[in-house]
């Protein structure tokens, strides 16, 4: 039994720790031995807590996460523990205070194992841009993690730890989650506090969990929701975990432009299957027509670049970090993309064209809403990549993300779950809801995660 | 686009090789997201703001939770002299 430890969900691991089955210190070790037994090879953790066996003998196993071993994106604050961004340019930055959402973890009893590997200051979707090398697949090291929480879903999926955090702007949850064959859940924006989260595009980003089951992924969303003084955006109102069984009967929309031309045969086919799961739970399944995601590239694109080149303004080697010249590449793409696209004489016709336009994909989400519940489709155009294939190609992440854009953008609440393989690697199923959908959203992927064991899945790692 | 004058707006070094890449992939990046001028907006207000949130307060406290002392204040600084952060120079 005790071998297997790092294998276990949250709700395995609280029950067995509760029940006196086995110890935190021993959950923790178990955990810290996958990860000194595979980190060199996937390259999920930059850095490590090393109180984190002291820490798991002193946790209250009574609290909500009480001795459980989880790990951190390292662009969330930790007082005292290095925290990078996968940036050289803070590359010895030890952060004074916690994040909100870290602090709260703390509070909740939970044990940091450690920080992990992201693009660096989240910028893609494929971890490759990390200043510390890529992160690679559990499922197949040759091929990427995605990105840009690629570290904490590489983590999760290697039972490097029992859940993590993440955060997207647009995507950076679900789609590592999607390549990966975990779960990843983004709220609605503004639901989980972004304060002590280092600043990627404000409008958008949102922190989330990534973790091994649907049932997980509520039980931290619900722990880390709430208005916080230190974020003025995030928004009132209680989150109720999961809308009951047995409530009204949900109407599922299948986007039909999110099944794109490219996209393989396979993938539409997983899709079209998990619908029909979907019916055969009691659901009830329609077509639905969307806004073209392509637009939302524009929109996107604009609006990540013009923040992030306000975001980044503030790193000048003074206070902390070091100076501007240890920007890596992606990072000086976006910075000048956005300086351009706010600058004067060109702010009409990039930024406040994207903001209008963002109203309209706002609009349209607002209207297909009226139709159905929630809207399904893929994560993510196919399956995990090959290892090099974001190099050289400045839109990559924005290409692979396409179908997480468009509700990003919006603000919308959304997951990924595993939904079948395709060449050996796993293919996520995106559930969106509309802001403040999520006990809807987790209600669904919840029955579909009581019908399928795809999420069960584990690599063989070697 | 003028990518010298821009890295200069954004003061980031560049080099003469980054220089000549990046603007290749500007013009494509540019190309690619001009697809949503497409759309009519003339109609169309912006959202700055996605959630509707209009004029959030808070009580004007202190939280001493909050506050770091002077020490934890500087401790990241590569440079402090006599308790400041030390600038580089603004006039010669």
């Amino acid at each position: 039994m005790s071998s297997d430890l790092h294998h276990l969900d949250i709700s395995a691991a609280s029950a067995g720790l509760r029940g006196g089955k086995f110890s935190s210190r021993e959950l923790v070790k178990s955990c810290l031995n996958q990860i000194q037994k595979h980190n060199s090879g996937i390259n999920a953790f930059l850095t490590l807590n090393e109180h984190a066996l002291e820490e798991a003998d002193q946790a209250d196993i009574n609290l909500p996460l009480g001795g459980i071993p989880m790990a951190i994106k390292d662009n969330f604050l930790t007082q005292g523990l290095r925290t990078t961004a996968s940036s050289k340019v803070l590359d010895n930055y030890i952060p004074q205070y916690d994040s909100t959402v870290v602090e709260k973890l703390k509070k909740a009893g939970a044990i940091i194992l450690g920080k992990t590997n992201m693009d660096a200051w989240a910028h893609g979707s494929s971890t490759e841009t990390s200043d510390y090398g890529p992160t690679l697949n559990p499922w197949n090291t040759g091929h990427l993690p995605g990105g840009s929480s690629g570290g904490s879903a590489a983590a999760v999926r290697a039972d490097m730890c029992t859940f993590a955090i993440g955060s997207e702007t647009a995507g950076s949850i679900r789609q590592p989650a999607a390549w990966c064959g975990i779960t990843g859940f983004k709220p609605t924006y503004g639901r989980i506090s972004r304060y002590g989260v280092i600043a990627m595009a404000s409008s958008t980003d949102s922190p989330g969990p990534l973790t091994k089951t649907a049932v997980d992924a509520s039980t931290i969303t619900s722990l880390l929701a709430g208005k916080d003084p230190s974020d003025a955006t995030t928004i009132p109102g209680n989150y109720q975990k999961i809308l009951p069984k047995n409530g009204k009967k949900l109407k599922i929309g299948v986007a039909v432009e999110y099944l794109l031309p490219q996209m393989k045969d396979e993938v539409k086919k997983l899709i079209r299957e998990a619908a029909g799961v979907l019916l055969r739970l009691g659901m009830s399944v329609e077509d639905i027509s969307l806004m073209d995601p392509n637009y939302s590239v524009g929109v996107y694109t604009i609006v990540q670049r013009s923040e992030v080149s306000s975001n980044l303004a503030r790193y000048d080697g003074i206070r902390y970090g070091l100076d501007r010249s240890h920007f890596g590449e992606e990072a000086k793409r976006r910075i000048m993309l956005g300086t351009y696209t706010l600058s004067s004489g060109y702010y009409d016709q990039y930024y406040q064209k994207a903001l209008k336009v963002r109203t309209m994909i706002i609009e349209d989400f607002n209207r297909a809403f009226r139709q159905v519940d929630l809207v399904i489709g893929a994560t993510s155009p196919g399956p995990a990549l090959k290892v090099g294939a974001s190099r050289n190609q400045p839109m990559f992440g924005e290409m692979e993300d396409i179908l997480v854009e468009p509700s990003s953008i919006a603000g919308l609440t959304g997951i990924s779950v595993p939904c079948g393989f395709v060449d050996g690697l796993p293919i996520g199923l995106q559930i969106i809801g509309p802001q403040g959908g999520e006990e809807s959203v987790f209600r669904v992927a919840l029955e579909y995660q009581s019908a399928v064991d795809w999420h069960l899945a584990r690599p063989s790692l070697t | 686009m003028d990518v010298k004058h821009v890295a200069n707006l954004a003061n980031l070094p560049l080099s003469p090789e980054e220089e000549s890449k990046f603007s290749v992939q500007f013009a494509q990046t540019l190309e690619t997201i001009s697809l949503i001028n497409r759309l009519n907006t003339s109609e169309t207000e912006s959202t700055y703001q996605v959630t509707g949130l209009v004029n959030v307060t808070r009580p004007d406290e202190l939280n001493p939770d909050k506050i770091l002392s002077q020490k934890q204040a500087l401790s990241n600084s590569p440079r402090i002299y006599n308790g400041f952060f030390v600038v580089p120079a603004v006039f010669s």
